[in-house]
């Protein structure tokens, strides 16, 4: 039996051990061992689900230790990580009951498959982004229309671009020592065809010996290339950069074995990487923090 | 005065018409097209001239993919050689629509006369600054003969600028009285 140990501190940070490891493992058998996990972020939560459903995909059984600690049991349970884990993830250990709809979540883990879903989850944000972003974060209380701009673009690009599952959670935290200040925590991931793939066919030749998932993220982050003619297209990305730049804020995106960074001062993430172990789909994380 | 056919379009009634849910953001490609197509239908039967108004007051969220495929592409589609002669104005355009409408038109280089909610009537998209100062004086002034532009703007372009103002839409002028409107006032003349 494969066993990984889930990083005790699971966040955007410690998510490319759990994806990394999930690309590589042999699928039988294969146990996410999360019973020291003592935190735990969107990223993170998307992450697990991202690397089961992976290995499911390829004809695995995952299986998941649930943590010890009752807050993080609690915590995945509010943020509905549960009722997304049960269809992957054989799971060991006893799942709190849900015991109320009403909860401090910003957005709770959302399952993106249709657009329908993407309307789902903007009119769900619509319910609570205005008081955080407004209480937490300082932002103008107009600031939820450009959110739920961001989370409707980065949403959509599973459905236009990936062709396969993904999900998108949010939450607020309170960075008291990492930052001093509160965060916004948005996370989207999919194990869909990834950016080079999605690129290949357009865009590959240009680039000859050079094209690789780090020139196809650069490709589409940077300079707004689309796999589609049509010149409206492949502006989501560009626009989300900006708005996030605006906010001072961080985003990143994982894809194949390439990562890609818009990095603020206070973030000490490098801009690109390369050479991580392949996971399909696209990773994506952006942090917005309170406003000074 | 003119052979224009006004056509007022509530797009929050239209989305939640259009598309299969019942949906008062206005997000995600799909939905963009299915509005569009919505609008188009409603103008089919406008004729060869017509101005429509593009109500946006009840949308809360606009995305750019909407946006793209609401205005942008709207606006393409008539802006084709063999296409009708349409004339559309934006309404109820507020900050929360504005980035994403002037990202969307500058991608593609085009302008629209946009009217805020509260009223104030603008430009949007991409325009040289002098084009912008001619079409403002019309909005202002209008209508107006071409006299009446040469007096403020003597310079030998005018003719070149009025031409171009109406290629893109954003002018008319009548082909009965040669006076050249603002999109506005043909909408607060005619609806």
């Amino acid at each position: 039996m494969n066993v990984f140990s889930v990083p005790t501190e699971l966040d955007h940070q410690a998510v490319d051990q759990v994806l990394d490891t999930a690309g590589q493992m042999e699928i039988e058998r294969m146990l996410f061992d999360a019973r020291h996990v003592r935190w735990i972020d969107p990223n993170g939560m998307v992450a697990l689900l991202a690397a089961g459903a992976e290995l499911k995909k390829q004809g695995g059984s995952p299986r998941l230790q649930l943590p010890d600690n009752s807050d993080v049991l609690g915590y995945l349970s509010r943020m509905g990580f549960f009722r997304q884990a049960n269809g992957i993830f054989e799971l060991l250990g006893r799942v709190p009951k849900r015991v109320s709809r009403l909860s401090d979540v910003l957005l709770e883990i959302t399952s993106i498959t249709a657009n329908a879903d993407v309307h789902t989850v903007i009119d769900d944000v619509q319910k609570r982004a205005g008081h955080v972003l407004a209480s937490r974060l300082g932002y103008p209380a107009t600031s939820v229309v450009q959110f739920s701009v961001i989370l409707s673009e980065v949403c959509q690009n599973i459905v236009e671009h990936a062709e396969g599952p993904g999900w998108v959670a949010v939450q607020a935290y309170n960075w008291t020592k990492r930052l001093g200040r509160y965060v916004v925590v948005i996370s989207v991931m999919d194990i869909g065809r990834g950016f080079r793939d999605s690129l290949n066919d357009e865009h590959s030749a240009r680039y000859g010996d050079r094209w690789g998932d780090s020139t196809a993220l650069e490709a589409a982050f940077l300079h707004g290339l689309t796999r589609f003619p049509d010149s409206g297209r492949g502006q989501g990305i560009q626009q989300i950069r900006r708005q996030v730049q605006r906010w001072d804020g961080s985003i990143t995106i994982r894809s194949g074995t390439a990562r890609i960074a818009q990095v603020p001062e206070w973030d000490i993430t490098d801009p690109v990487v390369d050479g991580l172990k392949s996971f399909p789909g696209a990773q994506i994380s952006i942090i917005l923090p309170a406003v000074k | 005065m003119m052979d224009l056919t006004p056509v007022t379009i509530d797009v929050g009634v239209l989305v939640s018409k259009t598309v299969t849910s019942l949906h008062s953001h206005l997000v995600t490609r799909p939905t963009g097209r299915a509005v569009r197509l919505a609008i188009e239908a409603q103008m089919a039967g406008s004729g060869a001239q017509s101005l429509s108004v593009i109500d946006l007051s009840d949308v809360t969220i606009l995305d750019f993919s909407c946006a793209d495929e609401v205005i942008a592409k709207l606006l393409q589609g008539y802006l084709e050689p063999d296409s009708p002669e349409a004339f559309f104005m934006f309404r109820g355009v507020g900050e929360s629509h504005r980035d994403q409408i002037q990202v969307v038109l500058e991608r593609q280089e085009l302008v629209a006369v946009a009217e805020s909610d509260t009223g104030v009537r603008e430009l949007l998209g991409v325009i040289e600054a002098y084009d912008a100062r001619v079409w403002q004086l019309l909005e202002t002034e209008g209508p107006l003969v071409r006299e009446d532009f040469e007096r403020v703007f003597p310079e030998p372009s005018l003719d070149d600028v009025l031409e171009r103002l109406q290629k893109r839409r954003i002018v008319f002028q009548s082909s009965i009285s040669g006076q050249y409107h603002a999109l506005s006032q043909l909408v607060d003349d005619t609806l």
